[in-house]
């Protein structure tokens, strides 16, 4: 018996010495961290990238908007991705492409008979001067406002378009798109806000102002929630953090953005 | 020869711990770098007292998230102790011991299940039943701590077992000869016997509770307010030092960090309680 | 009016055998749930390959190898520090403030938020010591993590062994360091085991420091010095992202799976330990 585990210890030892080493590797490599809404769609876009280049290795981290910023800043990511309408004044240091645009869509249980509202309405909703569902023609119950927390690019950039947001106290704050979508889906009086990209049957949109939140509207300029996803970098792109980004501007890159959900830069 | 090797031993053990220790070290001496600068600048009475946490006006105030903490966790150990004492006291004295072997590792497993699942479970399942037979968003605190009591469960059951079990035989069998049916024996000589183990099991679970994250940002509605009622929305300590610490600067950061180190304290505190009460048990008898 | 030891009795097994049950209920309850929306996805592709198109296509294989990679290397690192730990404050030291006070700091730190230990290894290990992000950084992360409960377990479990033992052991010659490692350790291990097991548990279901010290990367690792995503990080990313719910679920199938297989193995093979040593 203790020859068996002494023997998988060994083995695992070995495993682990020779992982330690690692196999030569003469690629260079590029890291990508930030948005995690974006993350998703980098991954998708970098593993194209390596099918042609087998010398460049793409690694995409999370963290958030934020984490971006600070990782392009320190250089422990070559491209900082983030999300922001606006971005902070720390950023102003690094070069930044915008690699595609975001709609945010404001949703509500498909159970509630709202269809559209104004952005009045919705600052007076998320301020929580406007209280209850009948002023909306619904029922008579209390609105449950879910927003993001306050370091969320879609919180930021929804906040900053609509203006003068002084979020109530009395919503409930939810960390990421997902759980958003999860807890509308299962509030019949919720309302809250994602990236257009994560709509589905289990929520309900609404149109802002008349419009909807599509491809076509948001092209157009008609929808007015939207925000840019930025690609950073500490001065100007260049080497193969410079070919990554071309290619993800490029005409290939942006359509395989669009076919993924989001939304092309131009 | 045999001198030598000992020796060789002890010091090596000795590194050992010293290294274990070290690194323990580490971390606490990091919390502290970090956060009481903050502290010792912004004070301590306004940090914990103050009701009003927005860091873009400056405003520190944690004392609606201490209450959250304190709260979440008193609860989820109400739920999760007696639930899980009473089932390690079933599977090693009353049930079968074949059950034991298929259900210990099993409810081990519970201890392996992501929180994210948990979160999302509790939003899809837990929060609408609340909601829909207690009221309130369902996103709440009652919620929070329902989760957190079952995510403990392994950790008590699997260590009180394991204190249980430990006891010798000749315990039960002294006092079933004197007598007592098998609940009088298990009440009054086995339970008694493996205390000190029931408690560790109570103290690293509720280590575990105050320091659970991600299940508890999903279900506890992360509202900055203090809960009037178990079906408020709250927002914990950990809730907000993860919330905020993606993208928090300067002063906003030292001020999680030093949340951080409160939540320690607090955690320091709850457990001198349990060990305070476990030793003046021992001092009665 | 007493009440008859015998009807205590039944009524005591009863409300035990219901609260064990109750347990039991909300444990099957949310395995079947999870099972339930996951099973669906999972076959062989889904387990042998790569991720494609963000994760809503392809497999999970990266993330297979990153969780079990990432926890062996953090209970390489901490299992022996922590046994070691326990053998030296019960065998080697006489109980005095000092040892109360490290098991005081044990039981404090276990209760450490990950997220704070995800940014201590994030600043220390990633940054500082310049390890990137990758498995050795979320390797020791989790090490430092772990210690605690591996401490304790381990500690109460040697206490157990009844002194009786030692004292035999002592009287037939063996120095200390023999008998715990023939009398002691070998009674202690069920306890041991234990902690491991949950230790385990916590190491592949630990999302936030994960994710701040081994990355995110859909790579195979190559090195320890590659960037892992753990299973529970898969998850994660894709249910709160919203990417593709079945293909969450799916993941957290198998994680569900392959950890009942672990501790179902362990146990197995801790009982013929112990079956073969009683023979």
């Amino acid at each position: 018996m203790t020859r068996y585990v002494f023997a998988t210890l060994c083995a695992g030892f070995l495993t682990l010495s020779s992982l330690l080493t690692g196999c030569g590797r003469n690629r260079t490599m590029v890291t990508m961290a930030g948005s995690t809404a974006f993350q998703p769609f980098a991954e998708k876009l970098a593993e194209e990238f390596m099918m042609n280049r087998a010398d460049v290795s793409v690694t995409v981290q999370g963290g958030g908007s934020a984490v971006g910023i600070q990782s392009a800043l320190s250089g422990a990511a070559q491209i900082g991705m983030a999300d922001l309408v606006n971005l902070p004044p720390e950023a102003a240091a690094l070069s930044k492409t915008v690699v595609a645009r975001d709609g945010i869509a404001v949703v509500v249980n498909p159970v509630n008979p709202a269809t559209n509202l104004t952005m009045e309405q919705i600052r007076a909703i998320f301020n929580g001067t406007a209280a209850n569902w009948k002023e909306f023609g619904g029922p008579d119950k209390p609105i449950v406002v879910v927003s993001r927390e306050a370091g969320s690019g879609t919180r930021s950039s929804f906040e900053q378009i609509v203006k003068d947001i002084k979020l109530t106290g009395n919503a409930i704050i939810q960390d990421s798109n997902g759980t958003i979508r999860e807890t509308v889906a299962n509030d019949a009086s919720a309302i809250g806000y994602l990236s257009h990209g994560l709509l589905n049957e289990k929520i309900k949109a609404l149109t802002v102002g008349g419009e909807s939140c599509t491809t076509a509207a948001v092209l157009a300029n008609r929808y007015p929630l939207v925000r840019p996803v930025y690609l950073l970098t500490r001065g100007a792109p260049q080497g193969a953090a410079k070919d990554v980004i071309d290619f993800m501007t490029s005409a290939q890159g942006q359509k395989m953005i669009q076919d993924s959900g989001l939304l092309p830069a131009k | 020869m045999k001198f030598n090797s000992e020796k060789i031993v002890h010091y090596t053990l000795l590194v050992m711990a010293f290294s274990a220790i070290a690194s323990l070290a580490l971390i606490a001496v990091f919390m502290l770098k970090e956060g009481l600068p903050f502290i010792l600048k912004y004070g301590l009475g306004k940090f914990l007292l103050g009701s009003t946490w927005e860091p873009q006006s400056g405003l520190y105030g944690i004392f609606p998230m201490i209450v959250a903490s304190i709260w979440v966790t008193l609860g989820a150990m109400l739920i999760g102790a007696p639930l899980g004492v009473a089932g390690a006291v079933f599977l090693n004295e009353f049930a079968p011991r074949p059950a034991m072997r298929i259900i210990k590792p099993t409810i081990e497993l519970l201890a392996g299940i992501p929180s994210v699942v948990f979160g999302f479970l509790g939003v899809m399942v837990l929060a609408p039943f609340i909601r829909v037979h207690a009221g309130g968003p369902g996103l709440c605190l009652l919620a929070a701590a329902i989760i957190l009591g079952i995510m403990v469960l392994p950790t008590i059951i699997s260590i009180s077992s394991d204190a249980i079990g430990a006891v010798p035989n000749s315990y039960r069998e002294g006092a079933l000869a004197l007598g007592a049916t098998r609940w009088q024996s298990t009440y009054m000589v086995v339970l008694k016997a493996a205390r000190s183990g029931i408690i560790a099991s109570i103290i690293l679970a509720m280590g575990r509770a105050v320091g659970e994250t991600m299940a508890v940002i999903m279900v506890a509605g992360n509202a900055v307010k203090i809960p009037h009622s178990a079906l408020d929305s709250v927002r914990t300590l950990t809730a907000n030092i993860a919330l905020e610490m993606g993208y928090a600067t300067g002063m906003h950061r030292h001020a999680l960090f030093a949340t951080g180190v409160v939540l320690f304290v607090i955690i320091m505190i709850l457990n001198s309680i349990a060990s305070a009460a476990m030793r003046r048990k021992i001092g009665k008898s | 009016m007493r009440i008859p030891p015998k009807i205590t009795q039944a009524i005591a097994v009863t409300l035990l055998g219901a609260c064990t049950a109750l347990t039991l209920a909300v444990l099957v309850y949310i395995i079947v749930s999870v099972l339930d929306q996951g099973l669906p996805v999972v076959n062989w592709d889904f387990l042998f390959t790569k991720p494609r198109d963000m994760g809503r296509a392809g497999g999970i294989l990266p993330t297979l190898v990153g969780t079990v990679l990432l926890p062996l290397l953090a209970l390489l690192i901490a299992l022996p520090l922590g046994v070691g730990t326990a053998i030296y404050l019960t065998e080697y030291t006489r109980e005095s403030k000092a040892t109360r006070f490290i098991r005081f700091g044990a039981d404090c730190l276990a209760g450490v938020p990950s997220i704070i230990f995800g940014l201590f290894g994030f600043i220390f290990f990633v940054v500082m010591l310049g390890m990137g992000w990758s498995l050795l950084a979320g390797g020791l992360t989790l090490a430092i993590m772990i210690l605690p409960t591996l401490i304790r377990t381990s500690e109460e479990a040697i206490r157990a062994v009844p002194n009786a033992y030692r004292e035999v052991s002592f009287s037939l010659g063996a120095t200390r360091w023999e008998t715990v490692l023939k009398v002691v350790l070998p009674n202690a291990l069920p306890g041991i085991v234990t902690g491991i097991m949950l230790s385990i548990g916590r190491c592949i279901g630990e999302t936030a420091a994960v994710i701040f010290t081994a990355g995110s990367s859909l790579h195979m690792p190559l090195s320890a010095m590659d960037s892992v995503r753990t299973m529970s990080v898969h998850f994660y990313i894709l249910a709160r992202e919203g990417i593709s719910q079945e293909n969450a679920y799916g993941t957290a199938a198998v994680l569900i799976i392959s950890v009942l297989t672990v501790n179902l193995t362990a146990y197995w093979m801790m009982n013929r330990f112990i079956a073969q040593r009683n023979k």
